[in-house]
């Protein structure tokens, strides 16, 4: 079969680049063959840290010969549009066709053979591919490269065993048949012949061209290690990925942690490892903290490794020890008098000190009935961002306030609040329980955006450097997951506001609170949708509510969402779409013709005549008797039921002729409709449901 | 050339030496340090400067390094407020810079086949230099020994010629090679007896007494004000064109607010500010002195 193969090779490209870069090599390469009707059967690619690799299986051996017609200008048209399209189509007049008034070209393309063309589609790739940040290097000639991740020091192309040789003036480079092993390991120049060749010989090479195949091997070698010394391994899947990126050759090896930093909290030794060394922890049969870590080294040393261990094992002395300063340091400074500090770290230029948010953060917590303790954790919240070790490993915020705040004796809830009111951080974070977090998490979280739309830095776009949406998406997790069935977010936001206002913090002069709150119903759409409920639904469920006490309760929001798309699944559920839907489509029009809005509350029972009439009035109030009830205790789908059975006595209603000529029948019986619609709005706005 | 000599490791000295042999021979011009307080090797004016331009330009040299906020009273096995630093400006960069480097540390007594040597994504940048490039930290067995960039811009210019920068933490270097866990351990001249010195020996005392001077002693307003009278004699000097003299204050004004950042006078707030000063000094000093290089031309 035949085989295209190109091979990139560079100075380290940075791990996180990788795989997205090998993702695009295969897509950029694709359509340009595919745009040049080059078919094939199959398209791979391959990425370590200095190689970028693809392979194309089944390539046909030529382009296929195609003629296109292109209706060009008008006959007549003017003298430069005509001379414009010749231009674009290569031809000359005479060979233009005219038909129906118009000039239409015949452009062929020959057969091309497909050796030919791969020049220009590895061209095209390095004109195209776009790195999340490059560089530019010196050339041989002086000259200064095309923009590229890292300097590019070899590129290889081959089509069916031979070398496809030409130049790339961009980055000093003449392609050929050559790559190179292992920078250490296997650094001399090696031909190749075909796909199994390069397999083969980067194999012997000591490279490991698969980053799955990387990742297996690290895994497996660890996981082997640590059993031998009766542990497990701690398996944390973006440090492997990031470690497979950093290595062609893995060599999974163990080393020890010193006795004396044992003692350090279990989330310092494993961000200090993890961040800074890219080791992985690992635990023993009692699931505590073991006193080693693995790490894998790119290659493997004469000596038996013994070397390069003690040097792991040295950086992590000094690495821990800085965190054992750190540490010391921290705990010996009450919170309360870091807490003090706050005034001085500014939150937001427009929003003021962490101070102050901190002061806020006491309005909110109290305003949710959270008692002394509610201040106090308000009170030491942010207090950590003060000490070193959360300037050292900003991603211990929280954990170090715990950890610190249990060492001076706070009370455990209140530890727990300062760890937990930044969660969850995200879809896969765990979402606090404890109350008195509960109330502090969403009480920082309104802060913040409220503070923010305050000040129009409300996200745009992919633009959200704030994460405000996920803050939103927080909140309603915050909410939905502790069931807190009637918590509106109005006065929490509210009260936020106020206490913006009370630090003499203005906010823009249009800023209205419900742009905030509207803001989270649009999370609240994209976590539902996550859920499984349908887009329309949740829509017709927020407009529907609009105006009423649960337009902004994201639970009920929720659960109605959910029910609705439950009962529009069901015959009644139809039933009373179908009811709205008729009664709306006239209501529509006549209330357009009229200028008249028929609410349904200007009609009384002894204006009514016809039995069918009467019979909808009569049902319709037997609804509204129960209906607040219903809604207050979050009994929706009973509520719906019965709307449901309204169907047979609507359909008889319809028997009726509503446009009477009679002006004031005709008012009355449209004002009927519009109480019947004003019912099922309380539900939803069945106007956005869809299908 | 062998990492040991009478069967010991190398001494620190020895390995500055055999450094600057091999920079030397490969056609490096061998400087000696700047002498203005300055927190890392690119401030000297032998890099900030040069990598402007489109001139040649290829040179080495041993620069002594200030960061008062890494003081730590001799307590820390590796972080210390005054190491050496070793630093290559190679422009335009040669094709085989990264084998260059690599032979250097073989050099200085790093058996590269036996240890875990390793390119890391180090985006470098120097806010208050308005200096960036692309590259990597380079690591040894885990270890950061070294700081490889791709200049890209400085003081705010985009350069002309490619050119790479190499910094060598001396004593983490050290410490590979001589086995050693704490830099004070690191055997300094290679001596035996009543002539043997350590690093201890000549940098401790320093440690205690700038560590205490950083964190606790330096008089805030006097700072403040020497950092105001940097900048403004900065300012005068590059009304005159005097792009040497000038760049020299502003070196002065970084390291100036380097000990107020220590001394925990900047709030967050102002720090941007003040960062935000000194890259406009540096931007002018680069500016100038190209104009003077164009004018030279």
């Amino acid at each position: 079969m035949s085989e295209f193969l190109i091979e990139i090779f560079s100075e380290e490209i940075p791990a996180r680049m990788q795989v997205q870069a090998a993702e695009d090599l295969k897509k950029i390469v694709s359509d340009e063959l595919q745009g040049r009707t080059l078919t094939f059967t199959s398209i791979n690619t391959y990425v370590t840290p200095r190689r970028l690799m693809l392979l194309v299986e089944g390539l046909i051996e030529s382009t296929v010969a195609t003629t296109e017609e292109r209706r060009g200008p008008k006959v007549g048209a003017p003298e430069n549009a005509l001379q414009g399209f010749l231009k674009s189509a290569g031809i000359k007049l005479e060979e233009c066709i005219q038909r129906e008034g118009y000039y239409y070209a015949h452009i062929e393309k020959k057969a091309q053979e497909t050796r030919a063309v791969l020049p220009e589609i590895v061209k095209t790739f390095f004109s195209k591919m776009s790195w999340q940040k490059s560089m530019f290097w010196a050339l041989k000639n002086g000259e200064k490269s095309q923009a590229w991740v890292r300097p590019v020091r070899s590129v290889l192309t081959l089509f069916n065993g031979k070398e496809v040789s030409f130049e790339l003036p961009t980055l000093g480079i003449t392609t050929g048949n050559k790559t190179y092993g292992h920078r250490f390991l296997a650094p001399q120049a090696i031909e190749v012949s075909s796909f199994a060749d390069y397999q083969t010989k980067l194999e012997i090479s000591f490279v490991v061209l698969d980053h799955q195949d990387r990742q297996t091997r690290i895994r497996e070698g660890l996981e082997s290690l640590a059993r031998k010394e009766g542990l497990t391994l701690q398996f944390d899947e973006g440090l492997l990925k990031e470690v497979a990126g950093l290595v062609e050759y893995p060599v999974p090896l163990l080393g020890k942690i010193d006795a004396d930093f044992m003692s350090l909290p279990g989330p310092v030794l494993s961000t200090s490892m993890r961040v800074h060394q890219k080791y992985f922890t690992l635990r023993d049969k009692k699931g505590n903290f073991a006193p080693f870590f693995g790490v894998v080294a790119n290659i493997q040393a004469s000596d038996g490794n013994a070397k390069m261990i003690a040097g792991y094992e040295r950086v992590l002395r000094a690495r821990l020890s800085d965190a054992a300063f750190f540490y010391k340091q921290d705990i010996e400074i009450p919170l309360e008098e870091l807490s003090q500090k706050l005034h001085s770290i500014v939150f937001h230029a427009k929003l003021g000190s962490l101070g102050q948010k901190v002061e806020r953060l006491w309005t909110l917590v109290n305003f949710q009935n959270m008692g002394q303790d509610g201040k106090r954790a308000a009170t030491l919240a942010k207090a950590d961002l003060h000490t070193s070790m959360v300037g050292e490993f900003p991603e211990l915020q929280g954990v170090m306030g715990e950890i610190y705040a249990l060492a001076q004796g706070e009370n455990p809830q209140v530890a727990a609040a300062i760890r937990e009111h930044y969660q969850p951080q995200g879809p896969n974070d765990d979402c606090p329980s404890a109350p008195l977090s509960v109330a502090l998490a969403l009480a920082d979280k309104i802060d913040t955006l409220v503070g923010f739309f305050g000040i129009g830095e409300e996200p745009t776009g992919s633009k959200d450097p704030f994460a405000l949406r996920r803050a939103a998406l927080g909140i309603i997790r915050l909410i939905r997951e502790n069931n807190f069935q009637d918590f509106s977010l109005e006065s929490l936001c509210h009260e936020a506001s106020e206490a913006y206002k009370t630090q003499n913090i203005s906010f823009k002069n249009e800023f209205e609170i419900t742009s905030v709150l509207d803001f989270i119903n649009d999370r609240l759409k994209v976590a539902l949708r996550g859920d499984g409920i349908r887009h329309d639904c949740v829509t017709a469920v927020i407009e529907g509510s609009k105006s009423t006490p649960y337009h902004y309760m994201p639970w009920a929001i929720a659960m109605r969402a959910k029910a609705l798309q439950e009962f529009l699944e069901t015959l009644d559920g139809q039933a009373l779409l179908a009811a709205f839907r008729r009664a709306h489509g006239i209501l529509k029009e006549e209330q357009k013709k009229d200028g008249i809005f028929y609410s349904g509350g200007r009609v009384a029972r002894n204006q009514l005549v016809e039995g069918q009439e009467l019979n909808l009035f009569d049902n319709i109030e037997k609804i509204i008797s129960g209906r607040d009830a219903l809604l207050k205790s979050h009994q929706y789908e009973e509520l719906m039921s019965q709307l449901a059975t309204l169907r047979p006595v609507v359909d008889a209603f319809f028997d009726l002729k509503v446009n009477h000529e009679d002006a004031s029948i005709r008012a009355h019986r449209l004002e009927l409709l519009g109480k019947l619609a004003a019912q099922t709005a309380l539900i939803a706005d069945f106007s956005h449901i869809e299908g | 050339m062998s990492s040991k000599t009478n069967g010991r490791p190398k001494s620190f000295q020895q390995m500055i030496l055999d450094l600057q042999q091999f920079w030397a021979e490969w056609g490096c011009a061998i400087l000696q340090p700047y002498d203005v307080e300055m927190g890392a090797g690119t401030f000297h004016p032998a890099t900030t400067l040069r990598a402007l331009g489109p001139k040649t330009w290829n040179a080495a040299y041993v620069q002594p390094s200030r960061r008062p906020t890494d003081s730590r009273y001799g307590e820390n096995p590796n972080r210390t407020q005054y190491y050496y630093q070793f630093q290559v400006i190679l422009k335009p960069g040669p094709e085989d810079c990264q084998q260059l480097y690599l032979e250097s540390l073989r050099m200085m007594g790093i058996d590269i086949e036996n240890h875990d040597i390793r390119f890391v994504e180090d985006d470098w940048e120097s806010p208050t230099l308005g200096a960036s490039g692309l590259g990597w930290e380079v690591w040894c067995d885990g270890m950061e020994i070294s700081q490889f960039t791709y200049f890209q811009q400085v003081g705010g210019i985009e350069c002309e010629v490619g050119s790479v920068e190499i910094t060598y933490g001396l004593e983490r270097v050290a410490m590979n090679v001589q086995d050693v866990n704490n830099f004070f351990l690191l055997d300094w001249n290679g001596a035996e007896g009543s002539r043997k010195l350590t690093y201890k020996d000549i940098s401790f005392q320093g440690e205690k007494e700038f560590s205490a001077y950083n964190f606790l002693h330096a008089d805030r307003s006097i700072l403040l004000q020497h950092f105001v009278d940097a900048e403004k004699e900065c300012g005068k000097l590059l009304k005159l064109n005097l792009a040497l003299p000038a760049y020299d204050q502003c070196i002065k004004a970084s390291h100036l607010f380097n000990l107020l950042d220590a001394r925990g006078v900047i709030s967050v707030m102002e720090r941007a500010s003040y960062i935000g000063r000194v890259r406009s000094l540096a931007k002018g000093c680069c500016e100038a002195w190209l104009q003077c290089e164009n004018t030279r031309k």
